[in-house]
């Protein structure tokens, strides 16, 4: 055995935590065993794996069926009369249907399927420009990812609009205080994140939703950190709009959704045009079809369609509570082991039921590339930089942040092998 | 199987980052140019004071990574007392050798610690830190030889 294959065989030492139902004082991970990924090595050691906020791995049940759709269905949707057009459509039709289940959704023509949330989020911002009026404002939150800003300042741009911030405070939460200056009778749109992906806070959705809508004003959210990590009922949330990707919640990349309610979705105007997505079209002249096929121009991506639904079986396997308790424990324990350290400033809110599965932390002795770069070669894939968030970054005061972020497969060791990773890097800057 | 850490993070990289040379603003620059690296977030300010066409003194800000700060430090101490000519030639070869796996740096540049920094040539990811106080060398020098005192310029240029 070559010590690369001891370093990959050798025994996690921890039980997997799947049959604890009241947290995981310390556990070996979650379905490990169905992420293929987390067997190979990086530079010769074993792969940990703390990037999922960026992009969670992929169970073998999603990467089969992806296979299998392409062996034994693949044909285009809708109108096809053959059998592979009824079952490549019916597999797509079952994705949206399994999406708006997921989050409790009463009809399925809820759910846009889209190829991610930065799509999702510029049908919300584009479909609405024919609703709005030079002056309307726009309210933003100063913790927004790029795809839920800048879809909105070029909104404001080629509009007229007003686009407002709500601003975060020093605890790396939205300050509430400054809702009710900001929100005012031109407030027509509120824009933001339901998990920061830099901070890891969780916004009171439902507190600032319900604001909003006193005001008259749409509300649009990011949900793009939380679904499958956070418990998500659609209705609960109070969004008229909100966007995901299958990508961050174990499902395949390409493949996101616009999920809203059936009065904010026939306010929007579609923003790309073609096949599948009108009713009659003449030379000099279209109808749209229904929503939502009249925001999904062109072949959309089956094959993601047809293998999502076995990402959201896996989280309902163990129930998306079950998960949160879970990721609530390892960021705790990585919160801890962060802070024990030392020398690193760590952002956001500390509590770890207040925020999402994902830390943020700089050293001001070692740029979060340079740490990035030397964790990799002990195999910790980490994300360094603004992380789409340069308006926040700028906020912190910071160019750049390492962010380690956690998924269902992450073990406590996965946060010892972090924190091992940080003290060697400090060794090899000699700090 | 080797990380390349060694050849990335060599000492003469380390020892430049920790104690970068000419990373002091200068009181009365003839040409400056500020240059940024929007895929990281990295950002320098480079001047240069000049005899004629001669570099007399250069300052060098950077605000970014160990191999933003090394090169730029680096930098800093070769360019001095060589002509905007050469110090654009020293520029180009650089540049060109870091996207050439087996280039070398020829000795007649002088190039000094410049080849400490060939390591980033295993990791493309890092190729744009260690070029980025090279290219705005090039737009300060540019700026200079236009007459002009103000330049900037980015990575994805």
């Amino acid at each position: 055995m070559t010590p690369r294959d001891q370093a990959l065989n050798a025994p996690a030492g921890v039980e997997p935590c799947a049959g604890q139902r009241d947290g995981c004082e310390r556990c070996g991970g979650l379905a490990r065993e169905r992420f293929p990924i987390l067997r190979r090595a990086v530079h010769g050691l074993p792969l940990v794996y703390l990037d999922s906020a960026a992009t969670s791995q992929k169970p073998e049940q999603v990467i089969g069926a992806e296979a299998r759709y392409y062996r034994e269905h693949n044909a285009n949707v809708h109108r096809g009369m053959h059998a592979l057009a009824a079952e490549a459509t019916d597999l797509y039709e079952q994705c949206r249907r399994r999406v708006g289940r997921f989050l409790g959704v009463t009809r399925p023509e809820q759910v846009v399927t889209l190829r991610g949330a930065t799509a999702a989020l510029n049908l919300a911002a584009g479909g609405l420009a024919p609703r709005l009026r030079p002056g309307d404002e726009i309210l933003v939150t100063g913790m927004e990812h790029h795809a839920n800003l800048v879809p909105w300042i070029a909104l404001a741009r080629r509009e007229g609009l007003v686009l407002r911030h709500l601003p975060v405070n020093d605890g790396g939460e939205l300050d509430l205080g400054r809702l009710p200056d900001l929100l005012t009778d031109r407030t027509r749109v509120v824009a933001l994140t339901h998990v920061s992906n830099v901070l890891g806070t969780i916004n009171p959705v439902a507190e600032i939703a319900a604001a909003a809508h006193r005001r008259g004003a749409l509300v649009v959210v990011d949900a793009a950190q939380s679904v499958g990590h956070l418990p998500l009922n659609f209705a609960a949330l109070g969004a008229d709009l909100l966007a995901f990707s299958a990508h961050k919640c174990y499902g395949p990349m390409g493949l996101g959704f616009l999920v809203g309610t059936p009065e904010a979705l026939a306010m929007l105007e579609p923003v790309e045009f073609g096949g599948e997505m009108i009713e009659t079209v003449t030379m000099d002249a279209a109808t749209w079809a229904e929503v939502p096929l009249r925001f999904e121009a062109g072949t959309p991506h089956v094959a993601a369609a047809a293998a999502f639904p076995a990402a959201l079986d896996l989280v309902e396997e163990f129930t998306v509570e079950r998960l949160r308790t879970h990721e609530i424990s390892l960021t705790g324990y990585a919160w801890e082991r962060l802070s024990t350290l030392g020398g690193l400033a760590l952002h956001g809110p500390a509590d770890p039921a207040a925020r999402g599965g994902l830390i943020s932390f700089h050293d001001p002795q070692l740029h979060a590339h340079d740490l990035a770069q030397l964790l990799d070669a002990r195999g910790v894939a980490v994300r360094a930089g603004h992380h789409c968030a340069q308006p926040l970054h700028r906020r912190l005061g910071v160019a750049a942040t390492a962010r380690a972020s956690f998924g269902l497969y992450n073990s406590h060791d996965d946060v010892d092998a972090l924190v091992d990773g940080i003290r060697y890097a400090r060794s090899v800057f000699g700090t | 199987m080797s990380t390349g850490m060694d050849d990335l993070y060599r000492e003469v990289i380390l020892d430049h980052h920790r104690r970068p040379r000419g990373s002091s603003a200068l009181a009365h620059p003839d040409a400056e140019a500020a240059g940024k690296n929007p895929s990281c977030g990295d950002e320098l300010t480079l001047q240069l004071a000049c005899d004629g066409d001669r570099i007399r003194e250069a300052g060098v800000v950077t605000r970014g990574c160990a191999i933003a700060t090394a090169s730029g430090s680096i930098l800093a101490e070769l360019v001095v007392g060589r002509t905007l000519d050469e110090a654009r030639r020293l520029a180009d070869a650089f540049r060109a050798v870091l996207h050439d796996p087996e280039g070398e740096l020829p000795d007649d540049l002088a190039p000094g610690d410049l080849d400490a920094l060939l390591g980033v040539r295993r990791f493309p990811m890092r190729v744009k830190c260690a070029v980025l106080p090279w290219i705005t060398l090039n737009e300060a020098v540019a700026a200079r030889t236009e007459g002009r005192v103000a330049a900037e310029t980015t990575t994805e240029a």
